[in-house]
């Protein structure tokens, strides 16, 4: 009978206390590692989503507001830009890939995006990656009224090759404001885990004349997607546009611009951080009650153990890991919490952004959170087991005689 | 060499009212090896004190305690568990079996901390005193002739040289503590282990051959109770 043993008999001994402290346990340990992963996998992902450009270019406005418009479909356009500011900016030197894009409309609340064919064709989002339309399906002509849509759109729309639909005017969904044209489905993007996939593309040609949009509209857009021959060229245009022009804005680069956002609401991470320590305070002293609480009881048997050669630290190591054990089975029913969790979380995210976050991806924090949460369940055990290890033995054995 | 000697051994406890109360004042007392010696003491006699000093669970204010050539009380407290837990195996009037261990759990336990587990030892000695068909059974599930029993064969479990047997006879009723005197006596025989038992009980101190008085080995004692 090793200790281990002993410790587990005690621990189903006092099965409900063990039970509701191992699940407090368990939620603090959650709580933590969910906190932990939203936020390093938001800030590792968000930062590197740049749909495969290096800047956007826009009316002027915060650069903020034209990434999470451009690149994320999050943001209303500020204004829309002339036709040729995109012909400037694609034929400028420093510049080797530039894409329109106009936007306004929306299918049922995910939004119509206008843009050239060449958008599926030359764009690397990431490295080595590129947008693929699913066989059988093709990318869209210029001037047809044909659409690709993103994967995620595709499956919450119901969306199918062969499938017409009609646009519904303004970002948000108004069945009031459908608009005449009619497209049709003609091609499906592969998931690419990217905002693109919340996202219903057309023809730019097709947008801009669409019927119930302005004439204007036919020579506007609303960005242009850069991609620079070099990331010196950034700063310079970013001189150019920005500190000399007055018109346009040209936000770069875009990780930083996300990065600055997620800087101004890290204060909201915090709160959640010190919410969670808080809670992993409150179940760390629930075990210390608990077990503390249980020692009137259990004296007569640690005085048996006692009278049987047990020496006053070996009772000591039984409750202090008698308390680690609590936490150990408490963190593993945390596994469980936290990756339904981050599974919730990861798709409320992917609905509302279309990025995608893997609750099982390997973090540290999912290693660090169970050996601190046992660690400091073990350190909260030390005062209970200080209270066994003082136990008299002779005053608790049986009545004497 | 008597396996156990006992020399000057004083024991005094503090009152509720501040003074000091002597509660085992012995000269002398030795018992040999494998033999089987029974205290007559009636309540508040001194008799657990007097088995707990020799178990070395009480430390004495002073006196030698010399358990198989070994002096227990100059030992510090993890030896004096060491020599408990090796050489001494204890009978307790209330049997002190943990309730949520079954018959064979709760004699593995008390190898534990002696010369460690031996399952088949166990199972051993649990047939020995006749619960060969209880080793999953815990106390609760169990007579209290039974419970007994247990305690019996968690006492030899370690291969004591020494058992000592506080009043083991003292819940039971008159058949079961005749059958468990028997069965007490027949294993510590078998296992080559000495008998210190003390009681009250004139039944079970008239089937020894060696019965001593403990008020008059315990004079001060008594005579700080008078």
């Amino acid at each position: 009978m090793t200790l281990f043993r002993i410790v587990m008999k005690s621990l189903r001994q006092h099965a409900l206390s063990t039970f509701v402290t191992a699940i407090s346990i368990s939620l603090a340990g959650a709580l933590l590692m969910s906190v932990w992963s939203v936020k390093t996998q938001t800030q590792a992902t968000f930062t590197q989503i740049n749909g495969g450009f290096d800047a956007v270019l826009g009316a002027r406005s915060s650069k903020l507001q034209l990434v999470l418009n451009a690149i994320f479909h999050l943001e209303a356009s500020p204004a829309n830009i002339a036709w040729q500011d995109y012909l400037d900016i694609q034929k400028h030197p420093m510049v080797a890939f530039a894409v329109p894009i106009a936007m306004g409309d929306n299918f049922r609340g995910y939004r119509v995006v206008g843009t050239l064919p060449e958008y599926f064709t030359k764009t690397e989002f990431a490295n080595g990656k590129h947008y693929v339309i699913k066989s059988p399906g093709k990318n869209f002509a210029l001037t047809n009224n044909e659409a690709v849509v993103g994967s995620f759109a595709a499956q919450k729309l119901g969306l199918k090759i062969g499938d017409r639909f009609r646009p519904y005017h303004g970002l948000n969904f108004n069945e009031q404001e459908q608009h005449e044209d009619e497209y049709t489905v003609i091609g499906i993007l592969e998931p690419s885990n990217t905002p693109a996939d919340r996202v219903v593309w057309i023809p730019l040609e097709g947008f801009q004349h669409m019927k119930g949009h302005s004439a204007q509209a036919a020579e506007q857009i609303s960005a242009v997607l850069v991609k620079l021959r070099t990331p010196i060229a950034g700063g310079m245009l970013d001189n150019a546009i920005n500190k000399n022009g007055t018109k346009l804005t040209f936000a770069w680069p875009i990780g930083a611009t996300i990065a600055s956002l997620l800087d101004k609401i890290s204060w909201f991470d915090k709160v959640l951080e010190l919410i969670a320590y808080l809670v992993a305070l409150v179940a760390t002293a629930s075990i210390l009650a608990s077990i503390y609480n249980s020692m009137n009881e259990r004296r007569r048997e640690i005085a048996i153990l006692r009278a049987l050669g047990a020496h006053r630290l070996t009772i000591f190591s039984t409750v202090v890991l008698e308390a680690a054990s609590i936490a150990a089975l408490g963190m593993v029913f945390g596994y469980v919490i936290y990756f339904l969790l981050m599974t919730i979380i990861a798709q409320i995210i992917r609905a509302q952004t279309g990025v995608v976050l893997d609750p099982f991806t390997g973090n540290m924090i999912l290693l660090w959170t169970p050996l601190g949460m046992i660690g400091l369940s073990a350190m909260a055990g030390i005062v209970p087991a200080f209270k066994a290890y003082r136990t008299d033995v002779a005053e608790n054995l049986a009545p004497t005689s | 060499m008597p396996l156990l000697e006992i020399e000057r051994l004083k024991k005094t406890f503090r009152a509720p009212d501040g003074g000091t109360h002597s509660v085992v004042s012995v000269e002398k007392f030795s018992l040999e090896a494998q033999s089987q010696v029974a205290l007559r003491g009636e309540s508040g006699s001194g008799k657990t004190t007097f088995l707990n000093l020799i178990a070395g669970i009480l430390k004495p204010d002073s006196g030698v305690i010399r358990i198989d050539g070994r002096e227990m009380s100059a030992l510090g407290e993890g030896s004096r568990d060491r020599l408990r837990a090796t050489t001494i195996g204890y009978i307790f009037q209330t049997f002190n079996l943990l309730q949520g261990y079954t018959c064979l759990e709760n004699v593995l336990l008390g190898m534990t901390f002696g010369h460690g587990a031996d399952s088949e030892f166990a199972t051993a000695l649990l047939k020995r005193v006749g619960l060969g068909e209880r080793l999953n059974h815990r106390p609760r599930q169990l007579s209290i002739g039974q419970q007994q029993r247990v305690a019996v064969a968690r006492a030899l479990a370690n291969r004591p040289k020494i058992v000592l047997a506080d009043e083991p006879t003292g819940n039971l009723d008159h058949n079961n503590a005749r059958e468990s005197l028997k069965v007490i006596r027949e294993a510590c025989r078998e296992n080559g282990a000495a008998l210190l038992l003390v009681s009250h009980d004139r039944e079970v101190l008239s089937q020894f051959e060696t019965v001593l008085d403990l008020e008059k080995i315990n004079r001060a004692a008594i005579a700080s109770f008078a």
